[in-house]
């Protein structure tokens, strides 16, 4: 009890020094905005640091990169120069040695399609960096794997990298990599094996070490040596989890070489959604983005594929036969296309361009309900976005909310909010109560407005609550990192949109996962949708908000929403759908109505695993804001776009150093109380 | 009791006072290496005192050639850890494996994996199958380590798959098959390599009750074919008592008791042993050869039976005639079970209190 009240005490003491900061600030500068004079120079470090390394070793570098050239030239000439109809039939047997005739006939539709539409060169061009990228990618991660397997001392070093490398925005890797290199397809080529290389370690580490203690002895007592232990025994024996990790590092693969194309020089379907963006033809992207998502499910389910076919039944005989029918079928349409010069090469008279249509019904439909759409915008803008930003003092007024906001009104705001407090206080815990009061206090002045030191002491009292002294240090070393940067005033505008998009997410998210774990017929509707945007790479997700809302803040909040809901519908259904049968059995036979069961039984033991939909909401939602600023974010993302435009290494590398700490510190916070609420409830942590 | 221990056969696989302790400074306990051989009770509640865990303390035991040696314990008793111990997949802190005479604590690696291949077999409580191997390949897989060519190590297999009757199933993968249906792949597997000593860890603990019993039944069948020296481990009584030639209890890491199992029946050393023998039906346990006593008259007109038939089916003859003649192999007379003799037995089963038994 006296624990309870010491950290109560704590947290009114930290609002109170919020007020008094919010007060001070306008007389104290250094409260409001920490002074230009203090920021530390270590941008200019990295610049230095970076072009010494340029100046002195880029010819390594290019060397490599010269290297580079030649194999992603050779497969994109071997693709090129593969006629379209052997190609489509290769990818096809591909699929049905995955999964089956499904698949095989989705993979021909799709592949129909990228022909049709006129985007095959282009798509080939993509395929062939994701086909050097993914080997490389594998090779790579899974030595690297091994070594993490092998040594626990590699492991602590490797793991905290990998969270850095998966948390920095992509676009702040592409910098340094461009100074290397300099242009061409190697840099996306380099950018895209760095990033999808981090998952093939964590499946090889995890299923490597998952391998059953009992397989392990029986291999020994086969008396297999160490060699053959691990080729014979152990790696085959995690090889759906390395499956698993092959999947993963493609789809990061093909998401990282389609975002490299903003780099240009790759006339690849990624420059194609970013060119058409530009020039605001949103008919053609949404066809390409189309290609680009069709491409990504198709290497999903085979990957997935296989890395199911590894534990199920071998057919060898059959299979055999596969190969045999699909050679010379293989030969057979060669024959025909040399033949055929329709078979070899689609004519660009047959393409289909539904684009122009596309565009008129687009600016009819946006003609047409402009209205509307506006009245959505602003509406969002005044009451969710703006009063979140800078706050009710700031965002009410007559010419937004239609009255001015009075002392009257703050006295009621006030007295309300502290009542609201009590309340909840004391029908659920002071923790509530508090709360209700720090959500207020923002609330009412806004994220900007409140002073930088005392958004850390929330942030950090927060750590130290989830995960004691540790935690607390590391979330004050990190957001101490980016104020003495200078990256404050733009993280907090990232905080600000992701926030709010990650709140807006998770409660509508968990909504819709709710009734889909109470509804089967809602959750079969429901996850199909989630697969596809789930494996949509992120550029993709931008195009339809970009056509109807144009660029700004609210496309972005949308594509964020769009995409950092996956996660916490998926996870809800399954905290909910998961839990042990013999509590849902005691609690019917106690007597309670299915709302009961819900809210007072099923909600309270699935909240870890909710908990941990909320961490994967917000790293999904990170990973969008990244891209969002394409489309006029303003955070620390645009600070590295712009980075990135501009060629400045130190600023791109710092702010993109500071997104992955925020990343990390929410991760590291979410994950830690979702771990701590199993253990008591004695869950299973999946 | 009657029979003693002389029909065993030589011994062949030899445990002697193996200590395996947990903790960071576990090998300190056996610097000098007569430390383990003082009274290893006060010894390993000296090594508990200092934070370290005992997993076995000074355990010895023989198994003989043939023989079914049953390791009985409770769930950390330290059954489990020792028979790791006898093919070193757990490294013992301190005392002597002897395998043939030789002790395997002193092999080196290359030595070891040469055992492993050829002398040891073992089978596992769940199951320990390659999932990407179907069950003819994971059978023959001892075989392949050994580098012996495909044709070769799938005759071998197919011939233990029908002695094990998986025949048809060999192209199946273990998550197609039932829980029963994989032990026989284990049980397969071990058995490829023709090891000499077989060493079962709870081989159908996984397993549903009557699947237990039908494979207890399977594996007396295999081992009246095959005379492996067998060392057995199970946490059930009944289990124990069906299938042991000799059976060892062991509790906290230490052996309690090692004899027949109708020695422990009878002479249970101490309450603790008592607590398992006092529920089981004597009747059924107890060989007519156990309660016998010397002929000391005329036999004629008496029922005459097998030495191993048991007490449950003689009793009805007990209360109407003088007795039941226990007669040998070539209908020798052996003795005489009388109704006074086994009431006799058994008093002085429950009398004694001391530690007792063939260890």
């Amino acid at each position: 009890m006296a624990q309870v009240d010491r950290c109560t005490a704590l947290w009114i003491g930290a609002i109170a020094i919020t007020l008094i900061g919010v007060l001070l600030q306008g007389r104290l500068d250094w409260l409001a905005r920490y002074p230009e004079a203090w920021v530390l120079p270590v941008a200019d470090v990295v610049n230095a640091v970076s072009n010494w390394v340029v100046r002195h070793f880029a010819w390594i570098f290019q060397g490599m990169s010269a290297l580079l050239e030649y194999p992603i030239r050779a497969v994109q000439k071997g693709l090129h120069a593969l006629p379209w109809s052997v190609a489509m039939l290769l990818f096809c047997i591909l699929a049905y040695a995955a999964s089956g005739w499904r698949l095989a006939l989705f993979t021909l539709g799709a592949s129909a399609y990228m022909l049709t539409i006129g985007y095959w060169d282009a798509g080939m061009n993509t395929l062939s960096l994701v086909a050097i990228s993914v080997p490389s990618a594998i090779l790579v991660g899974f030595a690297i794997g091994v070594w993490g397997f092998r040594s626990a001392r590699a492991e602590r070093v490797i793991m905290p990298t990998l969270d850095v490398l998966q948390t920095v925005p992509t676009f702040a890797y592409l910098l340094p990599i461009l100074m290397l290199f300099g242009f061409g397809t190697v840099v996306g080529l380099i950018a895209s094996i760095l990033y999808s290389f981090p998952p093939m370690v964590r499946n090889t580490i995890l299923g490597l070490r998952r391998v059953a203690p009992e397989v392990i002895e029986s291999g020994l007592m086969a008396g297999a040596t160490r060699r053959q232990l691990f080729w014979q025994v152990r790696v085959p024996s995690a090889r759906r989890q390395l499956m698993l990790g092959v999947n993963q590092a493609t789809m990061a693969s093909l998401s990282m070489v389609i975002i490299a194309s903003v780099i240009g020089g790759t006339a690849d379907l990624g420059w194609e959604v970013l060119s058409t963006i530009r020039k605001a033809q949103f008919g053609e992207s949404l066809l390409v983005g189309l290609v680009i998502a069709l491409m990504a499910m198709v290497i999903d389910r085979v990957t997935i594929g296989f890395a199911g076919a590894s534990d199920r039944s071998g057919k060898t005989a059959p299979r055999n036969s596969l190969w045999l029918f699909a050679g010379m079928a293989i030969v057979l349409i060669y024959g025909a296309c040399l033949m055929l010069p329709l078979l070899y090469d689609w004519p660009a008279a047959y393409r289909i361009n539904p684009a122009p249509l596309m565009n008129e019904a687009l600016s009819g439909f946006i003609t047409a309900f402009r209205t509307q759409i506006e009245a959505i915008k602003t509406a969002a803008f005044y009451f969710v976005m703006l009063p979140a930003r800078i706050g009710l003092q700031g965002a009410v007024s007559p010419f937004t909310w239609g009255f001015a906001l009075t002392p009257g009104h703050q006295i009621a705001y006030a007295l309300g909010m502290i009542a609201l407090a009590l309340w909840s206080a004391r029908r659920w815990t002071p923790k509530a109560g508090i709360a209700v009061l720090i959500f207020a206090v923002i609330y009412f002045f806004g994220l900007t407005g409140l002073p930088w030191p005392t958004l850390i002491l929330i942030l950090v009292l927060l750590s130290h609550g989830i995960g004691g002294a540790a935690m607390a240090l590391g979330t004050a070393l990190g957001l101490l990192f980016i104020v003495v940067t200078g990256n404050w005033p733009a993280a907090v505008l990232s905080i600000y949109l992701c926030g709010i998009a990650v709140a807006i997410a998770f409660t509508l998210g968990s909504a819709i996962g709710i009734w889909a774990a109470q509804n089967d017929r809602v959750s079969a509707i429901v996850r199909p949708i989630n697969d596809t945007l789930q494996t949509m790479p992120l550029f993709v997700i931008l195009i339809p908000f970009v056509m109807i809302f144009k660029i700004g803040d609210f496309t972005a909040l949308l594509a964020i929403i769009a995409y950092a809901i996956v996660p916490a519908i998926r996870y809800t259904e399954h905290g909910l759908r998961d839990l042990p049968e013999t509590v849902i059995e005691a609690a019917r036979m106690i007597g309670t109505t299915p709302r009961q069961l819900l809210w007072q039984v099923k909600i309270p033991l699935a909240l870890p695993i909710m908990m941990l939909g909320l961490n994967q909401t917000i790293l999904y939602g990170i990973a969008m804001l990244v891209i969002a600023a394409l489309v006029g974010a303003n955070g620390l993302e645009q600070t590295v776009y712009i980075a990135l435009t501009d060629g400045n290494v130190g600023q791109g590398l710092i702010a993109g150093l500071a997104m992955a700490i925020i990343a990390i510190i929410a991760d590291r916070m979410t994950s830690g109380w979702s771990r701590r609420r199993q253990a008591t409830l004695g869950l299973d942590s999946q | 009791m009657k029979t003693s221990s002389s029909d065993l056969g030589p011994v062949v696989l030899s445990c002697r006072n193996v200590w395996k302790v947990y903790g960071p400074r576990a090998d300190s306990f056996f610097r000098p290496v007569s430390a383990g051989a003082r009274d290893p009770a006060a010894r390993a509640a000296e090594i508990r005192a200092t934070g370290h865990i005992v997993a076995n303390a000074s355990v010895s035991f023989d198994v003989h050639k043939g023989e079914i040696f049953v390791i009985m314990g409770l769930s950390g008793s330290g059954k489990s850890t020792i028979v790791r111990c006898l093919s070193r997949l757990v490294e013992p802190t301190a005392g002597e494996i002897l395998l043939d005479g030789e002790d395997l604590l002193k092999k080196s690696t290359a030595e070891l994996i040469e055992i492993r291949r050829h002398k040891l077999g073992m089978v596992f409580q769940s199951f320990g199958l390659m999932p990407h191997l179907n069950v003819i390949d994971n059978i023959a897989f001892p075989l392949k380590l050994q580098g012996m060519g495909e044709a070769d190590r799938h005759a071998r297999a197919a011939r233990v798959i029908e002695l094990v009757g998986l025949t048809g199933r060999e192209r199946n993968y273990p998550s197609e098959l039932s829980g029963g249906q994989q032990q026989r792949v284990g049980i397969a597997r071990s058995l490829a390599v023709e090891p000499e000593v077989w060493l079962l860890d709870e081989p159908f603990s996984a397993l549903d009750p009557l699947i237990r019993k039908q494979m207890q039944d399977e594996f007396l069948r295999i081992q009246r074919k095959l005379h492996k020296s067998i060392v057995f481990i199970t946490h059930d009584f009944q289990e124990a008592l069906r299938i042991a030639d000799r059976m060892a209890i062991m509790r906290d890491g230490a052996v309690v008791q090692i004899g027949r199992p109708i020695d422990l029946i009878l002479n249970p050393a101490d309450d603790y042993i008592r607590d398992f023998t006092q529920d089981v039906p004597w009747e059924s346990i107890l060989r007519a050869s156990d309660i016998m006593e010397p002929v000391s008259g005329t036999v004629e007109g008496l029922r005459r039976v097998a030495e191993d038939t048991s007490v449950a089916s003689v009793l009805p003859d007990l209360g109407s005639s003088a007795g039941v003649v226990v007669e040998g192999p070539r209908g020798t007379v052996l003795g005489i079970v009388t109704a006074r003799g086994l009431a006799a037995s058994l008093a002085l089963g429950c009398a004694q209190t001391g530690p007792s038994g063939s260890a």
